[in-house]
C-alpha cells in the first residue's frame, strides 16, 4: 500500500494470519500496537529514547498524530481524544512526564472514555538525558496501573492490552519502556487494525470537571479502582511464574527479566508484566515456594520495597547496582556475590590496559552554534544553558555554558542569578542560551517573567529551525507539522516583543564580527534583550555552503586558537612540522568561522586560493 | 546452581564511530538472520550517534534469545569499522572469536586538543589473536569504488561467511534494505568485501551452525 503522503511505510508485507514476523524496535512496536488497537489520537514531544514512537505512528494515516509544543500539551491532547471516546496515546521521555505530571495526577481522578496510554521511555544510564529518574514511582503517585514490556513483541501486545485495560477500569495506563526496550529490535508478529469509533463527548461534570466538590468524590473511586486492579494483577497472564530450580526465585520486569533469564535460565522466575499495582498473593505464594527471593531491577528498589512491605524476605540492591543501566555482566556479578553462581574465571593478571580515549559527542562541522558560542565566550559573563545540541558547548574546548538543568530552565535561572546579585559588586548582566524548540517548550513563560519582573537578562535563542538533538523534528517554529504539512509558523521576533521584550535582534552566527558587536551591545544595555540566530542546522540541508577551507601551512603558526571552536573538521597534525599545524578535513561545511578566528589569516577558502 | 550453557546463540558485535554506518550494517545483519529463520535481537543506543561518538550494535540470533546485549567475552565476531574501536571493544570477544577490523583511524576532538591520546601500535596488540584477527582496508577500497560510505557494506561482505546465514539471505536483505539507486554499487561492495576476506580466511570456518527453527519465505 502506498502512503498517501508519499512516505514509505517501514512495515510492509501481507498482514493477516499473524504468521509474518518483522523486526521492530520497541518504539516501532508500540506504534504498531497503537495502530492495531484502533488508536485515533497520538501526541508527543521528541526526546530520546521515545522519539521514534510518534515518528512511526505518523506512518499510519488512520491516526491523528502531532508533535506538541511540550509534553503537557501532548498529554492534554491525548486526554482530550480519550474524553471524546477515541483511543489515545501520549509518548515522551522520562523527564517529559515531569512536565505532563500536573495533568496526569488529575486525569487519574477523572478516568477515561476512550482507552488512554501514556508511554514513558526512561533512560537508565543517561545515554542522552540529564538524569536517570525511575518513573515507576509515577504509577504509585498517580495511582494508575503500569505495564512493563520486556521485548518488542510485548511492547506491541501490552500497548493493546493497556488500551483495553484503560477502558475496562476507567483509568489512564502507564506503559514504561527503557532505552534498551525502546531501541532494541526483535521479531514481532503483525495483526490487523480493529477500529474503535469514538462515542463522542458526553457531558458529565462530576467526572470531568475537577473542582473540589467533584474531585473529592473521585478519590475513593480511584482507590477502589486500584483494589480491583490488584485483583486483576493476581490472575493476569502478564504476571507469570516460570518454575525452575526452587533454590532461587527471581522477581523481575522489563529488560531486567531478560538479563536474569540469560544468566540463570534454570532458576524459578516471577515475571511481572504489570509492575503496579503488585499482586500480593501471587508474590507470597511464589516466595513461599523458593528458598531465596531475589529482585533483579534497574535503578531504584521499587519492587524490592513493595515486596518488603508485604513481609517477604528479599534480596536486591545489596547485589545489583542502583546507579546506571543493568546488563548481563552486572546481573552475573550480583548472582556471584550472592553465592548463587560460582566465582567464575579469575581475572587475568598482567599489565592493566591503557584507558581508552573518550569520544565525546561533538557539534557538526559548520554548526551555526559555534559562532555565537565563541562570541559569547569572549564576553566572560555567566551563561545559563539549556537542553539541546548547544549544551555540548559546556564541554571542552568551548566551555561557554555554566548550567543545564531542565527544558526552559536557562531563562529563569538567569533571572534568579541576576536578582540574587543585585547591588553586589559582581552585578554583570547574565546571558541565557536556549534553542528554538526548547524555547517554545518551556522558555516562553520564563521570558515573560523577565519582562514582567523587570529583569535585564540577555536571552540568546539559537534558532536552527529544528529539534536537532533528537534527529531533526519539526515544531511550531518550523511551520511544518509531524505529517510534513505546511502550517502557521511561529514568529519568534513578534512573540518576544509581545511578551514585553523591546530589544529583539537577529544575528548571523557565521559572521563573528557582527555577533561580537551585537552581543556586546546587548550585554551592556540595561534592558532585557533577546538575540535570535538565523542559520539552520547543517543537517537540514546537507550541502556545503561553498568551497571548503584549507590551511596554509607556511602561515599557520600552530597557535591552535581555531581549535577552540570545537569544529570536528579541524584536526591537529602533530608531526606535520616542528610546531605542528592544523588540517581541515573533507567534512568541512565551509562556514568560514575558523578563517575569521585565525589571527594570521592562515585559513582560506579554496575557491579564493 | 547450574550455569547457563550459552550455546545455540551467535553473537556479533559491530562497532565504529558515529557516521560510519554501523547501525545500517547491523540492521542488515539482523534482517538477514531473521530471513534465515532465526530468532533475533539487536540493540544499540542512538541519539548521540550522529555526533562523532562511539557506536556499538549488538546482534544476537539463534534458537531463543533473551538478552539483547552480548556479555563481555562472548562475542563470536567483532566487526570493527575503526582501529581504536576494535581495541576498545576487544574485551567482548570470546576466546577463539574473530575480530575483523577496517584498518582506518579516526581521531577525536579531545585527541586534537591534546586532552587525550590515540593509542599507538594497535595492530600489534590485535595481532596477538593470530589468524583470528583479520585486518582489511575497506576505506581505500570504498574510495576506489567511488563512495566512502561503502565501508559498511564492504565490512558486511567481509563478515558474511562467518555466521550461519546463507548467501541468498544476505543478498535478498541487501536488495530490500537499500534504495534502488544505491543497490548496484552496494551489492558490488558486498561481493568485494567477501572476496577480501576469502583470501585471508582459508583456515577459519563458520562459527557455529545451530539449526534454524523455521525458515521464512
Amino acid at each position: 500500500m502506498n502512503h498517501p503522503l508519499g512516505l514509505q511505510p517501514r512495515i510492509i508485507g501481507s498482514i493477516g494470519e499473524g504468521r509474518l514476523k518483522v523486526l521492530l524496535s520497541g518504539n516501532e512496536a508500540v506504534a504498531r500496537g497503537a495502530y492495531e488497537a484502533g488508536v485515533r489520537v497520538a501526541a508527543g514531544y521528541p526526546g530520546t529514547p521515545s522519539t521514534e514512537i510518534l515518528e512511526s505512528i505518523v506512518e499510519y494515516p488512520e491516526i491523528y498524530a502531532e508533535w506538541s509544543p511540550n509534553e503537557k500539551v501532548a498529554f492534554d491532547v491525548a486526554a482530550g481524544g480519550s474524553m471524546a471516546g477515541a483511543r489515545s496515546l501520549a509518548a515522551m521521555k522520562h523527564v517529559g512526564v515531569n512536565v505532563a505530571a500536573d495533568s496526569l495526577m488529575t486525569f487519574s481522578y477523572t478516568g477515561v472514555r476512550g482507552g488512554f496510554v501514556l508511554v514513558s521511555a526512561d533512560d537508565p544510564g543517561l545515554h542522552s538525558s540529564q538524569n536517570e529518574q525511575d518513573n515507576r514511582y509515577y504509577a504509585k503517585l498517580a495511582q494508575v496501573p503500569m505495564l512493563e514490556p520486556a521485548d518488542s513483541q510485548e511492547a506491541k501486545d501490552y500497548t493493546r492490552f493497556g488500551l483495553n485495560l484503560s477502558e475496562r477500569f476507567d483509568t489512564p495506563v502507564l506503559l514504561r519502556l527503557t532505552t534498551r526496550i525502546s531501541h532494541s529490535k526483535g521479531p514481532v508478529s503483525l495483526g490487523r487494525r480493529k477500529e474503535h469509533p469514538p462515542g463522542g463527548f458526553l457531558k458529565e461534570p462530576s467526572k470531568f470537571v475537577m473542582v473540589p466538590g467533584y474531585a473529592r468524590a473521585r478519590h475513593p473511586i480511584v482507590l477502589a479502582r486500584l483494589d480491583r486492579l490488584r485483583r486483576l494483577a493476581e490472575r493476569s497472564r502478564l504476571n507469570r511464574i516460570e518454575w525452575g530450580d526452587r533454590e532461587v526465585g527471581i522477581v523481575a520486569a522489563g529488560i531486567s527479566y531478560q538479563y536474569a533469564k540469560e544468566i540463570i535460565p534454570s532458576a524459578s522466575f516471577l515475571k511481572l508484566g504489570i509492575s503496579y499495582p503488585l499482586p500480593p498473593k501471587l508474590l507470597s505464594d511464589f516466595a513461599n515456594q523458593v528458598k531465596r527471593v531475589l529482585v533483579v531491577e534497574e535503578l531504584e528498589p521499587f519492587l524490592e520495597e513493595e515486596l518488603r512491605g508485604l513481609g517477604i524476605r528479599v534480596e536486591g540492591k545489596n547485589l545489583f547496582p542502583r546507579v546506571g543501566e543493568l546488563n548481563p555482566d552486572l546481573v552475573e556479578e550480583g548472582l556471584r556475590k550472592a553465592g548463587i553462581l560460582g566465582r567464575g574465571r579469575p581475572k587475568e593478571k598482567g599489565e592493566k590496559p591503557e584507558p581508552m580515549f573518550p569520544r565525546s559527542p561533538v557539534l557538526c562541522p559548520g554548526c551555526p552554534h559555534m559562532g555565537v558560542m565563541q562570541a559569547l565566550k569572549e564576553l566572560k559573563v555567566t551563561v545559563t544553558g539549556d537542553i539541546g545540541c548547544y549544551t555540548l558547548a559546556a564541554l571542552p574546548p568551548m566551555q561557554t555554558l555554566d548550567t543545564c538543568i531542565a527544558m526552559g530552565s536557562s531563562i529563569g535561572n538567569a533571572l534568579g542569578i541576576e536578582k540574587a546579585l543585585q547591588g553586589s559588586s559582581s552585578r554583570k548582566k547574565v546571558a541565557a542560551v536556549i534553542g528554538d524548540s526548547t524555547f517554545i517548550h518551556g522558555g516562553i513563560p520564563a521570558l515573560l517573567d523577565v519582562a514582567y519582573n523587570k529583569g535585564q537578562v540577555m536571552v540568546i535563542i539559537v534558532d536552527n529551525r529544528t529539534t536537532a538533538m533528537t534527529g531533526g523534528q519539526n515544531h511550531p517554529g518550523t511551520g511544518i507539522t509531524l505529517r510534513g504539512e505546511q502550517t502557521k509558523r511561529l514568529d519568534l521576533v513578534r512573540l518576544c516583543r509581545a511578551l514585553g521584550i523591546e530589544r529583539v535582534r537577529e544575528v548571523d552566527p557565521y559572521d563573528l564580527e557582527e555577533a561580537r558587536a551585537i552581543l556586546r551591545e546587548e550585554i551592556d544595555s540595561p534592558f532585557p534583550s533577546v538575540v535570535i540566530t538565523n542559520r539552520p542546522c547543517v543537517l537540514l540541508k546537507r550541502e556545503r555552503k561553498g568551497a571548503a577551507y584549507s590551511v596554509d601551512e607556511m602561515v599557520c603558526t600552530g597557535c591552535r586558537l581555531c581549535l577552540q571552536l570545537g569544529c570536528p573538521a579541524l584536526v591537529w597534525e602533530e608531526a606535520a612540522r616542528e610546531a605542528g599545524t592544523v588540517r581541515i578535513e573533507a567534512t568541512c561545511n565551509a562556514c568560514g568561522l575558523c578563517a575569521q578566528i585565525c589571527r594570521k589569516k592562515a585559513i582560506r577558502s579554496e575557491e579564493r586560493a | 546452581m547450574k550455569e547457563r550453557a550459552g550455546g545455540g546463540v551467535q553473537n556479533i558485535l559491530i562497532v565504529g564511530v558515529g557516521g560510519q554506518g554501523v547501525l545500517l550494517a547491523s540492521e542488515i545483519l539482523a534482517e538477514a538472520a531473521l530471513r534465515s529463520g532465526f530468532e533475533v535481537k539487536k540493540s544499540e543506543v542512538h541519539g548521540m550517534a550522529q555526533r562523532g561518538g562511539v557506536v556499538s550494535s549488538h546482534v544476537r540470533f539463534g534458537g531463543s534469545v533473551f538478552s539483547p546485549l552480548i556479555k563481555r567475552g562472548e562475542a563470536d565476531v567483532i566487526l570493527a569499522f575503526e582501529e581504536a574501536e576494535a581495541l576498545r571493544w576487544l574485551p567482548f570477544l570470546r576466546p577463539k572469536g574473530f575480530l575483523i577490523v577496517n584498518r582506518q583511524r579516526i581521531s577525536s576532538p579531545l585527541v586534537t586538543l591534546g586532552l587525550a591520546h590515540y593509542p599507538e601500535d594497535i595492530a600489534s596488540v590485535l595481532s596477538s589473536l593470530g589468524d583470528h584477527y583479520i585486518g582489511v582496508d575497506a576505506f581505500p577500497l570504498a574510495l576506489e569504488m567511488g563512495d566512502p560510505r561503502l565501508v559498511n557494506t564492504i565490512m558486511l561482505g567481509a563478515v558474511s561467511s562467518l555466521p550461519s546465514i546463507p548467501l541468498t539471505s544476505w543478498r535478498r536483505t541487501l536488495q530490500k534494505k537499500l534504495p534502488e539507486r544505491l543497490r548496484h554499487l552496494n551489492q558490488l561492495a558486498f561481493e568485494r568485501g567477501r572476496q577480501l576476506i576469502g583470501m585471508q580466511m582459508n583456515k577459519a570456518s563458520v562459527i557455529r551452525a545451530p539449526r534454524a527453527s523455521s525458515v521464512l519465505v
